[in-house]
């Protein structure tokens, strides 16, 4: 601590400049297809978080259809208005690409909401089966590892048709989105309590933790407030991966049917009626559904890929 | 001695480390135990150093552990000023305000995602000792007592060197002002010319605080330089205990004679240097009578079958039975 090293200190950095100084950063610009994937996943939630502002038309407001206009294909005047979609329209004459972002918003809202249910399900489970170890934790994991032994997607219809069963029926539609969302959810916890179970049961370990226990602090508090933040980096790259499982989750569901209610039709939603259009000529209106669901998906996928390579030390 | 401010009596620890249940069922094992503390007994007296040496896996930390109550004892006792330690007992606020813990590895001891003002000021969190503003205060304060800037709080443990982190430590056990601080080889992981520095400020602390040490270290230079009195364990026993300097001038027990013969020594004086012969006994079955008697040069029969009770020494106490002939009772 001399003089010298404290001076040019007088002022520190903002945090803004030292965001930009990490090593996350460096990696980041340093890697062209996180580039790409990050600006696909920004276009594609801007579109769809301000898909009122900006969409064409409201597809689900039928004073703005026009029947005459069903199955215009893309970039081409319809024979009876003149009107032009850049994507086509579909059966009823709604702009697809107004669909296909309040499909999309749709589809991220369930993603997002079942993947953050997963993430507080999974890490209060596993910060406590690693910190009290033994028979709790062997409890815990062999539930888990039970829940592992069936498909993500079987499970979720499980407790889609459960619920279905328990609901009330004028709440159905209401309560579809919520269904959807703690059906997936709970279809994912299992990755999140395991690793983080697995890298708290290394920090218990670990001196701070003693130190902690030395003065008496709450079990919660060591648990939540010293080890949670030092495992969250794997954990982060997991939500990532998940968001584009849950993504295509919702869309298998309501697929299949069973997933959000004809009101509010996701990406899912969209491919299932489109497909129905594949064998008669009307591509359009299967095709670029699946397209926004694949490059968003593909995008998510890669940018979790990237972030796990990045966090990782012995790959740097 | 008067009133000591730690008594501990025939503190005793055994780990479980039996193999799984159906494995010992299947194999027809027992359930297998390693005593890692058998049967210690000392006190410290308010304001002195108490240290605890010995070599690896001869329990040392276990007694630290269990003396800041992270580990429940398997029998005996722990007194704090008249008030018993025991982890399974459950240990009130007051108490464990008044002792606190340094560690081994300040890389491992400093939580890496909290700030040093956050780190050092947990305890007075803890114990509701100030408001938010006075802790943040007190740590930058405790800074400059440790011998660091007071605007080091705002950094993170990473950006400090491994004895800056250590004062970082201190500093943290200062924090809640306790009475009695457990050093756990509070230097093992440091430079050797950065271990001076450390220990030169617990000392100074020691004298500014009127603190009270129990410092566990492998190292006998270290001990030397600032032990009032040693206790030298051996396979969870403790064999010899001596007031500091007179340890050193006068060993007791054949096996601190061992431990002081293979220190090396700068002076070269041209001594040859023996090496401590022989490995230390596995702990899950430990040698019959004295635990020692193996490696010994002076075990005769009695070693063998009987395990030696502490007798007074011209320095404190030493529990061997070829002391029976040395020293007229």
């Amino acid at each position: 601590m001399t003089p010298e090293t404290q001076a040019p200190q007088t002022k520190a950095p903002g945090r803004l400049y030292r965001a930009w100084d990490s090593d996350l950063a460096y990696a980041f610009r340093t890697a062209p297809v996180a580039i790409v994937a990050t600006l696909v996943v920004l276009v594609v939630v801007f579109c769809s978080v301000f898909a009122p502002l900006i969409a064409p038309m409201n597809p689900y407001n039928p004073a703005a259809l026009n029947l005459m206009n069903g199955f215009t294909p893309p970039m081409e005047p319809n024979a009876f208005t003149g009107e032009v979609f850049l994507l086509g329209a579909d059966g009823q004459g709604r702009d697809m690409l107004s669909t296909i972002m309040y499909g999309t918003r749709t589809s991220l809202f369930v993603g997002a909401m079942a993947v953050l249910f997963a993430m507080v399900m999974g890490i209060s489970i596993g910060l406590f089966a690693g910190w009290r170890g033994g028979w709790v934790d062997s409890a815990l994991m062999r539930i888990a590892d039970v829940q592992l032994a069936f498909p993500a997607i079987l499970i979720a219809l499980l407790v889609f048709g459960i619920a279905r069963g328990f609901i009330p029926d004028g709440l159905r539609d209401q309560l579809a989105i919520w269904v959807l969302i703690v059906a997936i959810g709970l279809s994912d916890w299992v990755q999140f309590a395991r690793v983080v179970r697995g890298a708290s049961m290394v920090e218990k370990n670990k001196e701070y933790v003693q130190a902690a226990q030395v003065i008496g602090a709450h079990p919660l508090k060591i648990m939540f407030r010293h080890i949670l933040p030092n495992v969250m980096g794997p954990v982060l790259v997991i939500a990532t991966i998940s968001l584009a499982l849950a993504i295509i989750a919702e869309a298998t569901l309501s697929f299949l049917g069973v997933g959000v209610p004809p009101t509010q039709p996701s990406l899912g939603t969209l491919i299932r009626v489109g497909q129905g259009f594949l064998i008669s000529g009307e591509w359009w209106i299967l095709l670029f559904p699946a397209v926004t669901l694949l490059a968003l998906a593909l995008s998510v996928n890669l940018l979790g890929d990237w972030l796990r390579d990045a966090l990782n030390p012995r790959l740097r | 001695m008067p009133d000591p401010l730690v008594k501990i009596e025939g503190l005793t620890r055994r780990f479980d480390v039996s193999k799984p249940w159906l494995n010992r069922v299947i194999e027809r094992d027992d359930k297998q135990f390693l005593t890692a503390n058998a049967d210690v007994s000392f006190e410290i007296a308010k304001g002195e150093t108490f240290a605890l040496v010995g070599e690896s896996g001869s329990g040392k930390s276990t007694i630290a552990k269990m003396v800041v109550g992270l580990l429940p004892p398997s029998a005996g006792t722990i007194r704090f000023d008249g008030q018993r330690i025991d982890a399974s007992l459950g240990i009130p606020r007051s108490l464990r305000r008044r002792f606190q813990m340094i560690f081994q590895d300040p890389f491992a001891s400093l939580n890496p995602r909290w700030r040093v003002g956050e780190i050092i000021s947990e305890p007075i969190r803890t114990f509701g000792l100030m408001n938010a503003t006075d802790a943040r205060a007190e740590a930058a304060r405790l800074l400059e007592v440790v011998g660091l800037s007071a605007s080091d709080v705002t950094k993170y443990p990473h950006e400090f060197s491994g004895g800056q982190r250590q004062r970082i430590a201190i500093a943290r056990a200062l924090s809640s002002k306790p009475e009695f601080i457990v050093c756990d080889e509070p230097t093992s992981a440091l430079d050797v010319s950065v271990q001076a520095q450390i220990l030169n400020l617990m000392r100074d602390l020691q004298d500014e605080f009127g603190l009270t040490y129990l410092l566990i270290s492998h190292d006998l230079s270290v001990v030397r330089h600032m032990a009032t009195r040693i206790g030298v364990l051996y396979l969870g026993r403790l064999v010899e205990v001596a007031q500091g300097k007179r340890l050193f001038a006068e060993p007791q027990h054949p096996y601190t004679r061992m431990l002081l013969d293979a220190v090396p020594d700068l002076a070269l004086s041209g001594r040859r240097r023996r090496p401590v012969e022989g490995e230390i006994p596995n702990p899950i079955s430990p040698p019959s009578g004295c635990a020692f008697h193996p490696r010994c040069p002076l075990a005769f029969d009695r070693c063998r079958t009987e395990i030696p009770q502490p007798r007074p020494t011209p320095a404190g106490q030493a529990a061997c039975h070829a002391l029976d002939d040395m020293v007229p009772a």
